[in-house]
C-alpha cells in the first residue's frame, strides 16, 4: 500500500525560534494519526504547515492526488492548494467560529463547499446539507438557523458537516473537542469515530488530551519543543512509554 | 469659460484616471485600483462617477446626468450644474442627444448606442464585501476565481424568502472570468448590459474603477432551478401607458392612493410628447410644470 501522505523533514522557525524541525511520518489510507504534546511544543505549527496555512522552511509534504501522482503541496501553485483544501482535504478548527461564517445559515454553511466546485441546483444543495445535518445529529428544522443560535457542540458538529461534505480523503482536526463539556466531547468523539469509519478517511487530529487520541487514533507521535519525541502504536506509547517526557505526559493525567 | 482647467481636474489626474479606464475595459469587470481625488462633494454623492466623467468629456461632449432616472432630481441637477460650469459642455435630457451619461442606480430604458458612453456611481464596488470583509481575501478570490461565496448569499436568499430576493446590486458574472457588482442598479436593467454603448463605473470612496466594452457577455448569476428574473413592478406607467420600462411606486395621499411611474423621466416625457397616456395621465402640455 502507498501512503496518501508522505511528511519528510519539515521545519518551521519563527526568527531564531523553532516552531518544529525534522518532522517525518507517513499516513496511510484510512488511518488515524495523533500528535500530542503541550501548548508550545509545535504540534499546531506542523499541522498548519501540513494543511498548508504556513510556509515551512524545509522540507517536503506529498500527497497522494486523485490521479495517484504524489505531488509537494508545499511547492504546488496556490489555486492547486486551495483547490485541494475545498475537496479532498478539510480542517476542523478548535473554535467553530473560525471554520464557520457566523452570519450564514446552517444549510448555506454546509453548501458553501458543494457551490465553490460548482453546484448550482438549489434543491440538490438543500437536500445534501440537510443530509449532512442528519449525520451530525443535527436536526432538519434547524437548517435556517444560524450557527449563532447553536451549542457550542452543535456548532463543532456543524462544522464537520460542512468539511465532509464534499468528501474529503484526509482531515486536519486541531483540538476538536476543546473547551467542549465532557458528556458533549464524549457523542462528539463518537460521531467522528463512526464517521472515520464509515468514510474511510485519514486524520491528523492535534490534541493535548490523550483519552481523545486513545479513542480516535490508530498511531501517536509526542512532540516537545519542536521535536518528535517519540511515535508509536497510540496503545504502545500510551501504556508503555518510552521517553521521560512521555512518561511525564502520561501519569499527568488526572484520574477520577 | 470659467477659471477652472477643463473640467474641474488637473490634466494630470485626468491621464491617470483614462490609464485605469484603458486597463478597465482591456480586463473587464476587474476593479483597477486609482488614486481618487478630494472632489467638491461628499463621498457618497458620486465623486467617482464625476471623475470618470471628468476624465472622459471632451468639449464636443453633451452631457446628461440621471438619479434613479430621473434628470430633476439633487444629485443629477447638482452634477449636471458643475460640469456646465467647469467644463462649459453642452447638457441634455434626452438620453439619445447624449453622448456621456453619468447615472446612478439605473440605466436609461432607450437602448444606447457605440457613440454614447454610460458612467455608474459606484458606492461599494466590491461584490463578495458583505460576505468576506478582508480585501485582501477578497482580491485573492478574485485572482483564483473562487466565487463560490456569490452563492451563498443567493442560497441564503432562496433559503429565507423562497426566491432570490436580491432586487438591486445583482452580482454578474463578466466574459465569463470577472464577478461585477453592476452598482445598485435594479435587477430589471440587469440584461440591457450587453449593450453596445462603452460603460464605466467609479468608486470615489472606495477608489476603483471598473469597465465594461461593448457587447460584452454580462451573466447574472443564478442557480439551475432558480433561474434569474428581470423583475418590475407588475403595473403600467400611469402616466405614460409603458409597461415595459421600470416603475417606481409614488405614494399619494395617506388614504391609501399611489401610482406607479417610469424612473426614467426622459422616456416618461417622450412618450407623453408622442401621445401616450397613463390610467391616470392627462395629455401632454408645453412647458407644463
Amino acid at each position: 500500500m502507498t501512503p496518501l501522505l508522505q511528511v519528510q523533514n519539515i521545519s518551521k522557525f519563527y526568527g531564531h525560534r523553532i516552531g518544529c524541525q525534522d518532522v517525518n511520518f507517513d499516513l496511510y489510507p484510512g488511518e488515524v494519526m495523533g500528535i500530542v504534546g503541550e501548548s508550545g511544543s509545535g504540534k499546531s505549527t506542523l499541522l498548519n504547515c501540513l494543511a498548508g496555512f504556513l510556509t515551512p522552511e524545509t522540507g517536503e509534504v506529498r500527497f497522494e492526488m486523485r490521479d495517484g501522482e504524489m505531488r509537494d503541496t508545499v511547492t504546488m501553485s496556490e489555486p492547486e492548494r486551495r483547490m485541494l483544501s475545498r475537496t479532498d482535504w478539510a480542517f476542523v478548527h478548535q473554535h467553530a467560529r473560525d471554520g464557520l461564517r457566523m452570519n450564514v445559515s446552517a444549510g448555506g454553511n454546509v453548501g458553501e463547499r458543494l457551490m465553490a466546485v460548482g453546484a448550482r441546483h438549489y434543491g440538490n444543495i438543500r437536500a445534501e446539507a440537510v443530509d449532512w445535518l442528519g449525520r451530525v445529529e443535527i436536526s432538519e428544522e434547524r437548517v435556517d438557523d444560524r450557527p449563532t443560535q447553536f451549542s457550542g457542540g452543535m456548532q463543532q458538529r456543524l462544522q464537520i458537516a460542512r468539511n465532509l461534505v464534499t468528501g474529503p480523503r484526509l482531515v486536519f482536526m486541531d483540538e476538536p473537542t476543546g473547551g467542549l463539556d465532557v458528556s458533549v466531547q464524549a457523542r462528539l468523539l463518537d460521531l467522528l469515530r463512526g464517521l472515520v469509519r464509515e468514510m474511510g478517511l485519514s486524520a491528523i487530529i492535534v490534541t493535548h488530551d490523550l483519552a481523545v487520541v486513545r479513542l480516535l487514533a490508530d498511531r501517536l507521535m509526542v512532540m516537545k519543543d519542536g521535536h518528535v519525541v517519540e511515535t508509536g502504536l497510540t496503545d504502545q506509547v500510551l501504556d508503555d512509554p518510552q521517553h521521560a517526557y512521555t512518561q511525564l505526559l502520561v501519569s499527568s493525567v488526572l484520574q477520577v | 469659460m470659467s477659471d477652472y482647467n477643463f473640467a474641474y481636474l488637473d490634466e494630470q489626474t485626468k491621464r491617470m484616471i483614462r490609464r485605469a479606464i484603458l486597463k478597465g475595459l482591456a480586463i473587464p469587470g476587474y476593479q483597477v485600483p486609482f488614486a481618487s481625488r478630494e472632489m467638491p462633494m461628499p463621498y457618497g454623492w458620486g465623486t467617482g462617477g464625476v471623475q470618470v466623467s471628468a476624465a472622459t468629456l471632451t468639449p464636443d461632449d453633451t452631457f446628461k446626468v440621471i438619479d434613479q432616472g430621473a434628470d430633476d432630481t439633487t444629485n443629477a441637477v447638482s452634477i449636471r450644474k458643475f460640469f456646465e460650469k467647469t467644463a462649459g459642455v453642452a447638457t441634455t435630457e434626452e438620453t439619445s442627444a447624449a453622448s456621456v451619461i453619468q447615472t446612478r442606480h439605473r440605466i436609461p430604458e432607450d437602448e444606447l448606442r457605440e457613440d454614447q458612453i454610460l458612467v455608474y456611481q459606484v458606492p461599494i464596488p466590491e461584490p463578495l464585501r458583505f460576505l468576506e470583509p478582508s480585501e485582501v481575501e477578497t482580491r485573492k478570490m478574485h485572482s483564483l476565481e473562487e466565487y463560490g461565496l456569490m452563492h451563498v448569499k443567493l442560497y441564503e436568499d432562496i433559503a429565507k424568502h423562497g426566491a432570490i430576493a436580491t432586487s438591486y446590486a445583482y452580482p454578474v458574472k463578466v466574459e465569463g472570468r470577472y464577478v461585477m457588482d453592476p452598482s445598485p442598479i435594479p435587477k430589471f436593467d440587469n440584461p440591457k448590459m450587453e449593450m453596445a454603448g462603452i460603460q464605466l463605473f467609479g468608486a470615489g470612496r472606495e477608489q476603483r474603477i471598473y469597465a465594461l466594452p461593448p457587447y460584452c457577455q454580462v451573466v447574472s448569476l443564478d442557480f439551475d432551478d432558480f433561474p434569474f428574473e428581470a423583475s418590475k413592478a407588475d403595473h403600467a406607467c400611469d402616466m405614460c401607458g409603458a409597461t415595459d420600462s421600470y416603475l417606481d411606486e409614488v405614494i399619494m395621499d395617506d388614504a391609501g392612493n399611489r401610482m406607479f411611474v417610469c424612473s426614467d423621466t426622459d422616456y416618461c416625457a417622450s412618450r407623453r410628447k408622442a401621445g401616450h397616456v397613463g390610467a391616470q395621465g392627462t395629455p401632454f402640455e408645453e412647458d407644463a410644470a
